[in-house]
């Protein structure tokens, strides 16, 4: 017998629409362990088959950037537009991207 | 009633009946996600009984709708098996009330589901091309719905020491209504007869294969059986099926023909 879990960790959410790429976030939910969390996960965010595909992390694996730390962080590549490709003619061949 | 119409009705009565029941958590689940993914198996069960009761419509002819089935048919008339009518609680009769018990919806619909899940791939095969596309589509719900159960079942079973004697009463209330899975009425007999619906006696086996692996790691003790056999699929009702109709049939009968 184990104890009682009072408190079910936090999970954050990702899915994967049929057309997506890739995995997006699409909120958080309450689950006692991994399992559970993908098929809440179901139940909460893939009622309007809005998915093919979930991902579940628990939200304390995630570390995240300071929020105060901002302008150090990303306000310095404002200027720097070179860095966009927008320079290029892309190829039709070539696709998506 | 022919064979078909009749065995069709107690397909689609277990669904609504069921559905009905299970709807009752809605806003008051235990916790939020909970309280969605029982509305989930509500509405896929009611859809099942939509669809199995347009095609007993259309079977019947006439002015025969699927509404007159779900709302204008009454207690006796129901074919669905006793076990899904009963109330998210231990034994109470009447119009005793008591809190609702998440342990006695869990199990029912494990019980419940881990048959479904059998009959509905199996009917797959039926004589009535209807019915089979309505089992393929029911059988995919249901796997998930059993999924569901399963877990909570194993959770609460080898959980805490509280929810562990719940699930056990829970089992212990419900599994002697399990033995009318097994008990053929005429209308069955006579759907498998003209191969519109399956024995499930054969797959009985299955069944138990299916509960004992379940309750073995939950740690739970599948409860002996006997005594009397329940007649819900006959018409033969608990007394807490009125009530459950009473509620669901009051807002059609109310405005018969309404439309919204």
């Amino acid at each position: 017998m184990s104890t009682a879990l009072k408190e079910w960790p936090l999970w954050e959410v990702f899915v994967r629409s049929k057309q997506g790429l890739e995995h997006k976030h699409c909120g958080s939910l309450h689950a006692a362990d991994a399992a559970q969390a993908l098929d809440m996960a179901r139940d909460v965010y893939t009622r309007r088959q809005e998915g093919v595909s979930i991902w579940v992390v628990e939200s304390k694996a995630i570390t995240a950037s300071n929020p105060d730390d901002k302008g150090e962080l990303f306000d310095p590549a404002a200027d720097k537009i070179y860095r966009h490709p927008t320079f290029y003619e892309i190829p039709e061949e070539v696709g998506h991207m | 009633m022919s064979a078909a119409t009749d065995y069709l009705l107690h397909l689609a009565d277990n669904a609504l009946v069921l559905g009905q029941r299970n709807a009752e958590w809605c806003g008051h689940g235990p916790i939020l996600e909970e309280d969605i993914a029982l509305a989930n198996v509500s509405l896929d069960l009611i859809g099942q009984a939509r669809l199995l009761y347009q095609l007993v419509a259309t079977l019947k002819g006439g002015d025969c709708t699927e509404d007159k089935l779900a709302y204008f048919r009454d207690t006796h008339e129901f074919r669905n098996y006793t076990l899904l009518e009963l109330p998210h609680r231990g034994p109470l009769s009447g119009y005793a009330q008591g809190d609702l018990d998440y342990s006695t919806t869990i199990v029912r619909n494990f019980l419940y589901s881990a048959l479904m899940a059998l009959l509905w791939e199996a009917l797959e095969k039926s004589a009535n091309a209807d019915l089979a596309a309505i089992a393929a589509k029911s059988q995919k719900e249901v796997r998930y719905h059993l999924r569901h159960a399963r877990d909570w079942l194993v959770r609460f079973g080898d959980g805490t020491d509280e929810s562990h004697a719940r699930a056990q009463a829970s089992l212990d209330h419900l599994f002697a209504y399990t033995q009318e899975f097994w008990a053929h009425s005429p209308a069955e007999a006579a759907a498998i007869e003209a191969g519109i619906g399956v024995d499930v006696r054969t797959l009985q086996a299955d069944w138990d294969a299916i509960v004992d692996a379940a309750l073995a790691e939950a740690t739970l003790v599948r409860p002996a059986v006997g005594g009397y056999v329940t007649l819900g699929k006959q018409g033969i009702h608990s007394e807490h099926l009125g009530f459950l109709l009473a509620e669901m049939q009051s807002l059609a009968r109310a405005h018969p023909n309404g439309a919204w």
